[in-house]
């Protein structure tokens, strides 16, 4: 089946004509996106939802100011209303005539082999069940369970009057396990997501009992958690969730917004050594499937894989198509929206940093007192301080080079250039996490990456002396 | 609105045998302006609105719920959302205690809580009103090198809510907001401070407040230190106080109670606070920001004691989560828009002030740290086990006065032992957005965490 376009292409032509001639840069950005979710709670299916969403944003760009508006109304009389609208920040005057010629459109394919529109409601019942069964299994202290499925099947079409015109299907799939553990300290929790930009051809049985397995494991295990240390030690993070800390630590600090605006401790610093020569960290929209995949981002540009830091040196920053502009150079392919009734803007894709040489079983084994970091939860950061914390929801003592006590969730905190200098030993064993990174009110899907790594030293904030 | 109330009647008289339909519609305005250097950097004006759609179907098993909804109003749009949460329900599992909310007879409080200010003020008006903003953060101190982001942002919305159950609600609110991002500098560095000022129109806001805010927090961080690691006296100013009672309220979701998933679940009439600690949730009390007349399930929002003289009292309920519990429901339902489903959860929360005031708070403590800022809340808090450990920023507190700024810090402790060891409530009650107001809060024995 090949769908009809969102907006037909001399509609498009037109709509941009009329806002092209009211600034120097003007852009439809169009989208269609059906949304399900189906949650289970306490072994009871509780709810089936769905959702679509369709509409355009339309920017107008004049000097540097942007206009912007947004419609769910697609009909040509919509998008001139809308146009109007973002160009109301227009300098007066009568607004000259611009052509604008846009070429085909040809809408990249997702990756997805099984559509979620094409599978039926009870399968993903028997998807929650599956794993509600799984996670009980494991342990008679687990004392609730809730398994979410939720996916998104994305069309849209961005285009502009540099002639541009580009658009994909992306098909974004997510399972998450939550437990609860009671003991006699209380209750504990445990959290496992899975999430991938395919269709539901990676919800596997292996990934299914593999998530609940993997939460139901932490709830228990943290039962007999106690509280994590306060102050400075060695910390050795586990490959995957790690990349959280790079994340913060850098990530939002080397996006351009923040550069231009001289709000990040990285301005102005290309060339220099800003991190432990241990340290190559790659921003990267290409990697297949991953979360933070997209083959065009939300501005038309291609995904690409762009180095940041070298062997410890500032090599790049992010950039969207306004900043790049600005600066006379192409767009790294980071421009991003939550929405069609969004801006978009420099955001991170898969973030990650390169393996490197050491052995995951010798680090920790020459630490001889630390904390060994299984699984990170999220994190903030000031990017014109550097100063970050980001969360352990699972942890343990390290004692004589061996992992040992379960530690309470807690927060670490650092300062991103500080930090980057403690990396002393960098692990082959890569992989990566899912997460949902906020800026500025927006949410959209990353993936953070790291091999099993350590820090010389790190503020831990738990409550124990 | 009278619009919006015939587009849902018809949509529930659509309800066909066996089978109760709740339907949400809600339009709204935006207006966002964000300034950099005196010039507009972005300007957003936009319209939205959308549906949600739950239909339950009834069984002699139980109630199923299904839910649907779409961003557009469009007839196409709607009737594929009733189809959809029509079709959705039959996959749900069958449960006794699933139902829709009745009228219970409690009238709404008649809050007027949309000002006619919003749409009233020329958008020319709301751009100066941004540009002022930055001006003065601009001027306020040599030592601002920057405003990374100076804002006026304001909406209106519109909303009811119609049920086949006989639910039906109104809900109008509008909100204006200033708000500024300072950095400031010396030779040690850069810290950054960030002010606000809110209301329901342009008219109730106040520049300065936002612009001080901004100035004195981002300059007064200037030099700051980390300090050594122990145990000590935290004071929250209003602000952090407010993020933490949020974190607190969490817990005190029926839903969370009888689920299993909160630390307070049993402990109903036992002291799970120290005695000067009285917390109520009031959405009827128009001060609040997110003052309501209708909970998310079109009851009418009430005035509830959660926690009296550090006596835990009671929860909120929404319906569902009240008959779990076998009680009465509390109008305590939330809703996030059309997407979102009811479900239990505070609104407007707010403690019963102290006799205090901040200063005279600090001298009490005498030495400690006064919290300013506070990072990490979603990553360091579990509302279920009840562990909090967030990254601060904030001065120290030395013979009772406002000592040096410190920064890259932890405080740590349980959400269960900072509740008994709140030591001081202040007499600085603020209005701020978000589900709770804020006050001075003196809590004894936090590990802090520094060098």
């Amino acid at each position: 089946m090949v769908p009809s376009p969102l907006i037909e292409p001399d509609v498009l032509e037109r709509v941009l004509s009329f806002a092209g001639a009211r600034g120097e840069f003007a852009e439809v950005y169009a989208e269609d996106r059906r949304s399900s979710g189906a949650s289970l709670d306490q072994g009871r299916v509780e709810e089936l939802s769905s959702g679509r969403d369709r509409g355009a944003g339309i920017r107008v760009v004049v000097g540097e100011t942007t206009g912007f508006a947004h419609t769910a109304d697609l009909s040509e009389a919509g998008l001139l209303a809308a146009a109007e609208a973002a160009a109301a920040v227009a300098r007066s005057g009568e607004p000259g005539a611009r052509a604008v010629t846009l070429g085909r459109l040809s809408e990249r394919a997702s990756l997805a082999h099984v559509l979620p529109e094409e599978v039926d409601k009870a399968h993903r019942v028997g998807l929650l069940r599956r794993a509600d069964d799984v996670a009980r299994s494991q342990g008679g202290a687990i004392s609730q369970v809730q398994v979410g499925i939720g996916d998104s099947s994305r069309h849209f079409l961005v285009a502009n009057t540099d002639g541009l015109i580009a658009g994909e299907h992306q098909v974004r799939t997510r399972f998450v396990v939550s437990c609860v553990a009671s003991g006699d300290a209380g209750l504990q929790t445990g959290y496992q997501p899975f999430a991938v930009t395919r269709g539901f051809e990676a919800l596997s049985d292996e990934v299914i009992e593999s998530t609940a397995r993997q939460a139901a494991r932490q709830a228990l295990t943290k039962l007999r958690a106690r509280p994590a240390p306060s102050g400075d030690l060695p910390v050795v993070l586990a490959g995957g969730s790690g990349g959280i800390l790079f994340h913060e630590a850098c990530g939002h600090g080397l996006e351009a917004d923040a550069i231009l605006k001289q709000a990040s401790v990285y301005a102005n610093r290309l060339g220099e050594r800003v991190a432990s020569p241990l340290v190559s960290l790659v921003d990267d929209g290409t990697v297949a499937g991953e979360w933070g995949y997209l083959g065009v981002d939300d501005e038309g540009h291609p995904g690409s894989r762009n180095v940041l830091i070298e062997n410890g040196v500032l090599t790049d920053y992010m950039w969207d198509l306004l900043r790049a502009r600005r600066e006379g150079r192409a767009s790294s392919g980071n421009g991003r929206r939550q929405s069609y009734q969004h801006l978009p803007m420099v955001r991170m894709t898969n973030t990650y940093l390169l393996p490197g040489q050491d052995d995951a079983a010798e680090i920790i084994a020459q630490t001889p007192y630390g904390v060994y970091v299984a699984q990170l939860g999220g994190g903030q950061v000031n990017t014109t301080t550097g100063d970050f914390v980001f969360g352990m929801t699972e942890a343990y003592l390290i004692e004589n080079g061996v992992v040992t006590t379960p530690l309470r969730d807690c927060n670490l905190i650092g300062n991103g250039p500080a930090i980057l200098q403690r990396v002393d030993a960098v692990a082959g064993d890569f992989s990566m996490t899912p997460g949902t990174c906020g800026k500025d009110g927006q949410s959209v899907p990353v993936g953070t990456g790291q091999a099993t790594m350590r820090l010389t030293s790190v503020t831990i904030g738990g409550t124990a002396s | 609105m009278s619009e919006l109330r015939d587009l849902a009647r018809r949509v529930v008289e659509r309800a066909e045998a066996d089978e109760h339909v709740e339907v949400y519609l809600s339009r709204g305005t935006d207006t966002d302006v964000e300034v950099y250097e005196g010039e507009i950097e972005k300007l957003t004006t936009a319209t939205s609105s959308g549906i949600g759609v739950r239909v339950l179907l009834e069984g002699d098993a139980g109630a199923r719920v299904g839910t649907a909804w779409a961003g557009s109003l469009e007839e196409a749009a709607v009737d594929e959302a009733l189809a959809q949460a029509r079709d959705n329900a039959r996959f749900a599992t069958p449960d006794d205690f699933v139902t829709f909310a009745r009228p219970d007879g409690v009238g709404p409080a008649g809050l007027q809580l949309l000002s006619e200010g919003v749409r009233g003020t020329a958008l020319a008006r709301k751009i100066d009103l941004a540009r002022e903003l930055e001006r003065v953060v601009r001027a306020g101190d040599a030592r601002i090198r920057q405003v990374e982001r100076a804002a006026y942002s304001d909406f209106v919305v519109e909303a009811v809510l119609l049920s086949t159950t006989g639910v039906e609600a109104r809900y109008a609110r509008s909100g204006a907001y200033l708000s500024v991002e300072a950095i400031a500098s010396d030779p040690a560095g850069d810290q950054t401070g960030w002010g606000l000022s809110a209301g329901r129109s342009p008219e109730e806001l106040d520049l300065m407040v936002a612009a001080r805010d901004a100035v004195e927090r981002a300059t007064r961080h200037l030099g700051a230190t980390r300090p050594a690691s122990r145990r000590m006296s935290v004071v929250l100013d209003p602000r952090t106080a407010a993020s933490f009672l949020g974190i607190v309220g969490r817990a005190l979701s029926g839903e969370a109670v009888v689920r299993g998933r909160s630390f307070f679940a049993g402990r109903r009439g036992e002291a799970v606070a120290s005695s000067g600690v009285t917390l109520v949730d009031d959405p009827t009390d128009a001060r609040h920001f997110s003052a309501s007349n209708f909970d998310g399930e079109g009851l009418a929002c009430r005035r509830n004691t959660l926690i009296e003289d550090g006596v835990l009292r009671d929860f909120v309920y929404d319906t569902v989560s009240a008959r779990r519990a076998g009680v009465a429901g509390t109008g305590g339902a939330v809703r996030a828009g059309i997407a979102g489903s009811p479900s239990a959860g505070v609104r407007a929360l707010r403690l019963r002030p102290g006799s205090l005031t901040p200063e005279q708070i600090w001298r009490e403590v005498g030495e400690g740290l006064l919290v300013d800022s506070l990072t990490g809340v979603h990553s360091g808090v579990n509302p279920v086990s009840g562990d909090f450990s967030v990254g601060v920023t904030g001065l120290m507190i030395r013979d009772g006065e406002l000592a040096e700024a410190v920064r890259e810090v932890t405080v740590a402790s349980t959400l269960q032992r900072m509740l008994l060891d709140i030591s001081h409530v202040g007499a600085d009650l603020t209005w701020l957005p978000g589900v709770a107001a804020g006050q001075s809060l003196a809590i004894a024995d936090l590990a802090v965490s520094g060098a």
